[in-house]
């Protein structure tokens, strides 16, 4: 191992990942940090309105768990959902042009940033008030449990979700009912503003609740694409054969503010820098070429999804506003919006 | 025609839904093994089984975020929150989550479920056990809002709800639970968004809601046979999508409008339905509108107090009559 191995992670070299499951994982990293990167470029350019929630930094979990979930399986995300729409496969002009309100956006400007969904992915809605897709997630697995369908429903939530009620009402339910869910706390350490040691009765937000509802603790290094994989396909195995929700805590860092309009001047600048270097990103990077996949193939990815982000970028900035008639469209199932005769 | 208490035509609503359709599942606090604590929904825990009968925790947010789930997965979830005062803790799910999805995902998602809930007062249960809400769904849009006075629109109404493809808060009045009423044999199933004229007069129009429906009806009873005044009775039934057709023609008839509204006054159904009639057929009223509400204050729990609080038969009869004079 290199000198630096306490920062390049402790998974054992001769593992059970293949390598194109990493390559998918790094893949899903990679387009994540690039499309984010993007849209803070087209903030600055105020090309994007309203406000944004970036993933930079936290990009291996949502990569992680896209790469262990079918395609039927279902995705609940936050505010901060762009990272996990993207790795259910997504187009990206889809998220970008939905960030510019824009008729190729995913919702065609009727959501925003901050609702990001794609039903056709099992993307089924990024949700931006705290908790409440907790017991929408447990319902999601519920029907399928019912239904007898053997997908499962996965659940990103922050560390500060942990404090409000709806957090423990959808766990508590969701054991009693064994239902096929999987919550992941990703615990960025900062509730917005606030850092969730301050604000919270215990150290570890999520996994020192999970004894409360009768699951084993998990902490896993959210910024280890491997361990972040081996939790997610664990979690996902138990609740397709019947077994039960999971609560995982995914210790991560995000590289930037709560919010566009934070600068994250609040965090300690030993913090950062620690946080800085173990960037999920370049650590699988290396990871990667100790199993000796080539320097050559991982930059052909990054090209690759470079491409990918300029192509977005154009087709979101060429397509038009979303047509006025939308704003009536599709309040109730028949299409229309009328409440009266 | 069987006569059934209303308490047991929401049982036997659910019961055609779900002999209908597997897709229908019941989740609540008590219905199952209890079958509800108005004794609404008993027996079908035994007739359907614990997988489609669920007795939840008491965790409002979980009740309604899992029949969302639900709903937007392929099942037709009925959920009870067991007073309709509980779902201010549950308002987000409702307000936010279930009533937005659809609108917001441009029609990605469809959130067929039915919340039902016991409202009203008249059980002396105090200010938190006794609000008739129903004007707060009706203030969000993406929300159908039902609330049903008999029997026979309880079973059928509720049918329709279920079998809508949008989301329904159905409101049950605890105090009429055990009023009797004739209900089709066979499957019975009503529309939503349609009015029903149940008396007809020629010199006021009253409209009402839930438990105010047998008030009103009492009351121009007694306007007929001791002041000579004639009055039409309208069970408003759905308040979205409202029936203004309906409404307006019947007004119009009279050319005088009275809202008989449980709710407290400010913001209430009826004040909804007066602006509508004020702009649209204001010169075929001979009166000015007068609404007939709870007035704007918590309600009190001892009998003599809330009696005083909630539009009594009298209350509605002096109120017209003055009126008219």
């Amino acid at each position: 191992m290199s000198a630096n191995s306490a920062t390049v992670g402790t998974s054992d070299i001769n593992d059970d990942i293949d390598t194109a499951t990493r390559l998918a994982i790094f893949r899903k990293m990679t387009e994540a940090r690039l499309l984010e990167k993007r849209a803070y470029d087209l903030f600055l350019q105020n090309l994007v309105k309203g406000t944004s929630h970036l993933g930079i930094g936290q990009e291996a979990i949502a990569a992680a768990f896209g790469a262990a979930m079918k395609p039927d399986d279902y995705t609940f995300c936050t505010y901060r959902g762009h990272n996990h729409t993207l790795a259910r496969g997504v187009p990206m002009a889809g998220i970008l042009g939905e960030l510019m309100g824009r008729e190729c956006g995913l919702l065609r400007g009727k959501g925003g940033s901050m609702h990001l969904t794609s039903v056709e992915h099992g993307v089924m809605g990024s949700y931006a008030i705290i908790g409440a897709h907790l017991p929408i997630a447990a319902g999601a697995a519920w029907s399928a449990q019912y239904r007898g369908t053997k997908q499962v429903a996965v659940c990103f939530f922050g560390d500060g979700t942990t404090n409000i009620g709806a957090f423990h009402e959808a766990l508590n339910m969701a054991v009693v009912m064994k239902l096929p869910v999987i919550f992941v706390c990703e615990n960025n350490l900062y509730m917005e503003y606030t850092p969730i040691a301050s604000v919270t009765a215990v150290t570890h937000p999520a996994a020192d609740r999970a004894g409360a509802y009768g699951l084993p603790s998990i902490i896993v290094d959210g910024n280890d694409g491997d361990e972040m994989y081996r939790a997610a396909t664990k979690a996902i195995e138990l609740a397709r054969a019947g077994g039960g929700p999971s609560l995982i805590e995914a210790k991560t860092y995000r590289h930037g503010g709560h919010s566009r309009a934070d600068p994250a001047s609040y965090r300690p600048k030993e913090e950062v820098q620690k946080w800085l270097a173990l960037d999920p990103l370049p650590r699988y990077r290396r990871r990667l070429l100790e199993h000796g996949v080539s320097e050559s193939a991982l930059a052909a990815i990054e090209a690759n999804v470079k491409q990918q982000v300029e192509e977005a970028t154009i087709a979101a900035k060429a397509s038009p506003s979303p047509s006025p008639d939308l704003i009536t469209r599709d309040v109730w199932a028949d299409g229309g919006s009328s409440w009266r005769n | 025609m069987a006569e059934l208490t209303y308490r047991a035509a929401v049982a036997a609503g659910i019961a055609q839904e779900m002999e209908r359709d597997t897709n229908v599942v019941f989740l609540g606090e008590d219905v199952a093994g209890a079958g509800g604590v108005f004794k609404a929904t008993v027996g079908l825990l035994e007739r359907f089984g614990p997988k489609r009968v669920i007795d939840t925790p008491i965790s409002e947010q979980a009740i309604l975020g899992a029949a969302m789930g639900a709903a937007m997965t392929g099942l037709k979830p009925i959920a009870e929150i067991m007073f309709s005062d509980f779902l201010a803790v549950c308002w987000d799910i409702v307000a936010n989550e279930i009533a937005k999805a659809r609108h917001m995902t441009d029609g990605q998602m469809t959130i067929p479920l039915v919340i039902r809930t016991a409202n009203g007062g008249g059980s002396r249960f105090g200010a938190q056990h006794s609000q008739s809400l129903e004007n707060w769904a009706m203030a969000v849009p993406g929300l159908k809002v039902v609330a049903p006075s008999s029997p026979a629109d309880v079973k059928g109404l509720l049918a329709a709800a279920v079998r809508d493809p949008d989301p329904v808060i159905f409101f049950e009045h605890k105090s009429l639970y055990a009023t009797k009423g004739e209900v089709p044999e066979g499957e019975h199933i009503e529309r939503l968004g349609e009015a029903k004229v149940l008396r007809e007069g020629k010199d006021v129009t009253l409209l009402a809601l839930a438990a105010m429906v047998p008030r009103a009806v009492s009351a121009a009873e007694v306007l007929q046979e001791t002041h000579g005044i004639s009055a039409t009775v309208v069970d408003v039934r759905s308040l979205v999508p409202l029936d203004t057709k309906t409404i307006l023609r019947e007004v119009n008839k009279t050319g005088r409008l009275v809202t008989v509204e449980e709710n407290p006054r400010l913001c209430g159904w009826g004040a909804e339905i007066a602006s509508i009639v004020a702009e649209e057929s204001f010169h075929e009223l001979g009166a000015p509108i007068l609404r007939i509400t709870t007035p704007h204050i918590p309600l009190a729990a001892a009998d003599k107090l809330e009696d005083l609080m909630i539009p009594s038969v009298e209350r509605i009869v002096d109120s017209v009559r003055k009126s008219l004079e």
